[in-house]
């Protein structure tokens, strides 16, 4: 559909901490339904471009586009409002390496509180739709268990269940399954295949080759701050253009 | 020592109990007015630490300087000082107040700095994913703050602000020198009254030994909510 409006865009994004450049220029376009996955090696900056996309990190220049409206920034490039930022947020999920469930609310208050809090849903409304996530994800019998006593793996299908419950346009993930033990990282793996399965956008920072071969749209190779490559993965896999990527593949694929 | 002495003419004498007996509702009064001097500015420095903790992990730099110069600025001070500078001082730059008034300002206004740089030390060992998530999901400002952080910085800082409740149940004696008719106002009321210079004392010690456990019960029914989320320290 060359004709649709992408659902996440970003546009000549860069971005410094303090000397170092981080960013240069990176362009991104995800397409609704469709799932990207972002590689390269540690320190490349795909954290970074990630939390730039939801403005956890704010770019110096550049603008992101969710569904066409700008997101963080006016045309004028003026930050738009915390409030007004918060919206555009809701509307983004994003899943962390860390997890980061609260751990003070039980299963179920951690995936029904955003809903009720940032979205106002009733309470009944968002527990019906959590219990139907937590069923999704497996873990329909954890809904009243903290935090604490869930394995890796059962808290980060609970953090995806959690994004799910905003009913997001958009699902960002930052490395989901890079501080899970390797017997736990296919049930996170299994969960995002069904998601990219029924058409969920996603953008999906990862170490996983085989996620990325078999299940994503595209592949976008980042290498010191830039997209270094962006093609399907069949192209990008079989047969890459440039050095840097032919050297991280044979590293890790 | 002589034991007899003190186990017959002074803690046993039972003319001396039957004084602080028939004082008993002076005791009553006293202690109920500390009780609600407790209660009110635990509720009013608890709030506004919370506002000043706020203060001082604000984006703008010269916001974080003013929280953290409120901070250090009442911590300095003897707060016998301070209560007196806000009754005797103050009047004389035309700011009246009741002692009752001054004696709960004093008591927010000080302990608030406590209450804000415990829960300062709790912030700085919260994650920083903690609030990143939340910021992802669409919180922001004050809901943020109050469903996500303030929780967790309590939940993980129970010993100390308990710690920090009982020296606000002691100061609460301090207001005494500003003419506040608390329990340690009554206990040196009776004492003078009648010179039995020991048994008012003995029972005003006993009250707050009472309160003082009280609080020390209800930090451990918090310690053990946190524990049964993996929170605070065991
Ligand atoms: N908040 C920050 N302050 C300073 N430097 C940072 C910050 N976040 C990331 N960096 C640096 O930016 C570079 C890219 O980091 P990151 O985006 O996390 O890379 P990746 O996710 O690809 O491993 C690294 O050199 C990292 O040290
Ligand atoms: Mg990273």
């Amino acid at each position: 559909m060359p004709d649709a409006v992408p659902a996440l865009e970003a546009r000549h994004i860069s971005k410094t901490f303090g000397e170092l450049e981080v960013l240069r220029d990176i362009s991104l376009v995800v397409n609704p339904g469709d799932t990207i996955s972002v590689l390269g090696p540690s320190g490349s900056g795909k954290s970074t471009m990630l939390r730039c996309l939801n403005f956890l990190e704010t770019p110096d220049r550049g603008q992101v586009l969710l569904a066409g409206e700008p997101v963080g920034r006016r045309a004028d490039g003026r930050l738009v409002s915390d409030k007004e930022l918060a919206k555009s947020r809701a509307r983004m999920g994003m899943v962390f390496q860390s997890f980061n469930l609260w751990p003070h609310f039980t299963v179920l208050q951690n995936v029904i509180e955003a809903p009720t809090k940032v979205l106002g849903l009733s309470k009944d409304e968002a527990v019906a739709r959590a219990e139907g996530l937590l069923a999704k994800v497996g873990l329909a019998d954890k809904r009243d268990v903290y935090p604490f006593a869930l394995s890796g793996g059962q808290k980060q299908r609970v953090a995806i269940a959690r994004a799910l419950c905003m009913k997001p346009d958009v699902l960002l993930f930052d490395e989901p399954t890079s501080a899970l033990d390797p017997e736990l990282v296919g049930e996170v793996l299994a969960v995002m295949r069904d998601l990219a399965k029924e058409g969920m956008t996603m953008v999906v920072v990862t170490h996983e080759m085989g996620f990325a071969r078999d299940v994503c749209d595209e592949v976008v190779f980042m290498d010191r701050g830039v997209v270094v490559e962006h093609a399907p993965p069949a192209e990008f896999f079989g047969n890459p253009k440039t050095e840097r990527a032919q050297r991280f593949l044979s590293r890790y694929a | 020592m002589d034991w007899d002495l003190i186990t017959n003419s002074i803690l046993f004498n039972p003319a001396e109990w039957e004084i602080v007996l028939n004082e008993w509702p002076r005791f009553m009064r006293g202690f109920s007015n500390t009780l609600t001097l407790f209660a009110v500015s635990v509720v009013g420095a608890f709030l506004l630490g919370a506002v000043i903790v706020n203060l001082m992990a604000s984006r703008n730099p010269s916001v974080r300087a003013a929280g953290r110069v409120y901070v250090d600025g009442m911590r300095m001070l003897p707060f016998l000082i301070f209560a007196y500078l806000l009754y005797y001082g103050l009047p004389s730059l035309g700011i009246r107040m009741s002692a009752w008034t001054a004696g709960l300002l004093g008591l927010i206004l000080y302990h608030a700095a406590y209450v804000a740089e415990i829960l300062r030390g709790a912030w700085s060992q919260l994650p920083a994913g903690q609030t990143e998530a939340a910021r992802a999901m669409g919180f922001h400002g004050p809901q943020l703050f109050l469903r996500i952080v303030l929780p967790q910085l309590v939940l993980g800082s129970a010993p100390i602000l308990g710690n920090q409740l009982i020296y606000m149940l002691k100061d609460t004696a301090f207001l005494m020198i500003i003419t506040v008719q608390d329990l340690t106002y009554a206990a040196n009321s009776v004492q003078s009254m009648y010179f039995v210079p020991l048994q008012p004392f003995i029972v005003a010690i006993g009250l707050y030994w009472i309160s003082t456990l009280a609080i020390e019960g209800l930090v451990f029914l918090v310690g053990r909510f946190a524990r049964k989320r993996g929170l605070g320290r065991a």
